[in-house]
This record gives structure tokens, C-alpha cells and sequence, in this order.
């Protein structure tokens, strides 16, 4: 799965979590989940949680760490993938 | 760990601890009941003359039996350093008043990442549901 086909499928699951939609509209790389789309760590969880079902993939600790901005994430998203 | 020991935990005292004892806890979920002491401070205020339990308290009774006490199990050895209430989508179905004692019911939907989220309800004595929701919380 390429990189704009990951955003594709991310954005619906991201969506009923952002607070600031100005930077949702505005998505690059460097968005960050927390400080630029303002989605507290709690609601970071249930964001992981649908991932893992959307992808079909299992997120570890220590990725979940790292999943704080889009590119992180589909970086993430695409080693779980070629994995399985 | 115990049952007493885990309600021994609870980060809570009095006017705040809404858990007199738990009845089970496994991975799954907690059991545990709670009686309103006519005496807790609110009820001269809420409602002036015709003292109601007040819905936040009796969603703080369920988070702290349905999510605190099962996440002290669920981390059983491990230190907690904080704990946060982070959502609550709750319905309230019938009045509670001073003196009546609660059970509340709580069903683990998942653990993951430091975050608990459970689907509790509140049973008064007759078995009657007074009110049933959605609570989590994360544990640091």
C-alpha cells in the first residue's frame, strides 16, 4: 500500500477525533496528532485501536510511542504491513 | 492481590470514596457496592429539601468501581503514578436517594495502551438498572 493510499484510509478514522479541522483540512507529513489536530493521548488510543482493525495489523508499546505524527504513522503502518 | 486489598488503594477517602467492597474482579471485570451515607454533603443542596444522588456522583461511583478498582487489578505489581478520567457517555434511568445501596457492574472492552474502557451499569437493590454507560480512563 503506497503512501497516499495509507492517508486515504487513516483520514476517515482520524476525523471524529480532531479539534482543529483548519489543520485536518491541511494534513502534511509533519501533522501531529496531539499538538496539531489537538486529540488528547485517550482518544490517540482509540485512533491505534481502529488502525489495527482497518489494516488488519497488531501496533506493539513501543510503535504506539511513535505514532504521534502522520508520517511516523503510516511508517509504522507500512513495516506492520510488509510483516504479515 | 484482594479484594480488600484493591479498595485499600483506591487513591480516595472520604467525602470522595464512593466503594464500600467488591464482590468479584477478574480480567474481565469488577463487581462492587456502594451505600449513599444520608449524611454526604450534596444532598443538602441537591435538591434543596428532597435529597437526589447527583448523576456526576453516581458516574464517579461507577468509574471509581468499574474503572479504578478493575485497573489496580489489571496492574497488579505494577506502580500507578496517576490515574485520569477521560470519557463518560452515561444514561440515568431512575433517581437514587440517601441511604440506598448500589451494585455496580462493570465489563472490561479493552486494555490497551494505558487506556481502560469499560461498559458499566448501576443496579439499586431491587435489581432495577438507575443507570448504564460507557466510561475510560487511562492509567499512568
Amino acid at each position: 500500500m503506497n503512501k497516499e493510499e495509507i492517508i486515504e484510509k487513516l483520514k476517515p478514522i482520524v476525523a471524529p477525533f480532531v479539534k482543529n479541522e483548519v489543520a485536518f483540512a491541511n494534513l502534511t507529513d509533519k501533522t501531529d496528532f496531539i499538538t496539531d489536530l489537538n486529540i488528547n493521548s485517550a482518544n490517540l488510543v482509540d485512533i491505534v485501536l481502529d488502525i489495527e482493525e482497518a489494516f488488519e495489523i497488531e501496533i506493539d508499546n513501543e510503535s504506539m510511542e511513535k505514532m504521534l505524527n502522520i508520517e511516523n504513522t503510516i511508517a509504522i503502518i507500512q513495516t506492520k504491513l510488509e510483516e504479515k | 492481590m484482594t479484594k480488600n486489598e484493591i479498595v485499600s488503594k483506591l487513591p480516595y477517602s472520604k467525602p470522595f470514596l464512593f466503594v464500600d467492597k467488591l464482590i468479584t474482579i477478574n480480567e474481565n471485570g469488577v463487581e462492587g457496592i456502594y451505600t449513599f451515607d444520608a449524611n454526604l454533603d450534596f444532598y443538602k443542596g441537591h435538591f434543596k429539601d428532597n435529597p437526589v444522588t447527583p448523576g456526576v456522583i453516581l458516574t464517579e461511583t461507577m468509574a471509581q468501581i468499574g474503572l479504578v478498582c478493575l485497573g489496580i487489578y489489571l496492574n497488579e505489581g505494577k506502580e500507578i503514578k496517576n490515574i485520569g478520567f477521560t470519557s463518560s457517555e452515561v444514561e440515568f434511568l431512575k433517581p437514587v436517594y440517601p441511604n440506598e445501596k448500589v451494585t455496580v457492574i462493570s465489563e472490561k472492552i479493552y486494555y490497551r495502551f494505558g487506556k481502560l474502557k469499560c461498559k458499566v451499569k448501576m443496579l439499586n437493590e431491587n435489581k432495577e438498572e438507575v443507570c448504564t454507560g460507557i466510561l475510560a480512563g487511562m492509567i499512568l
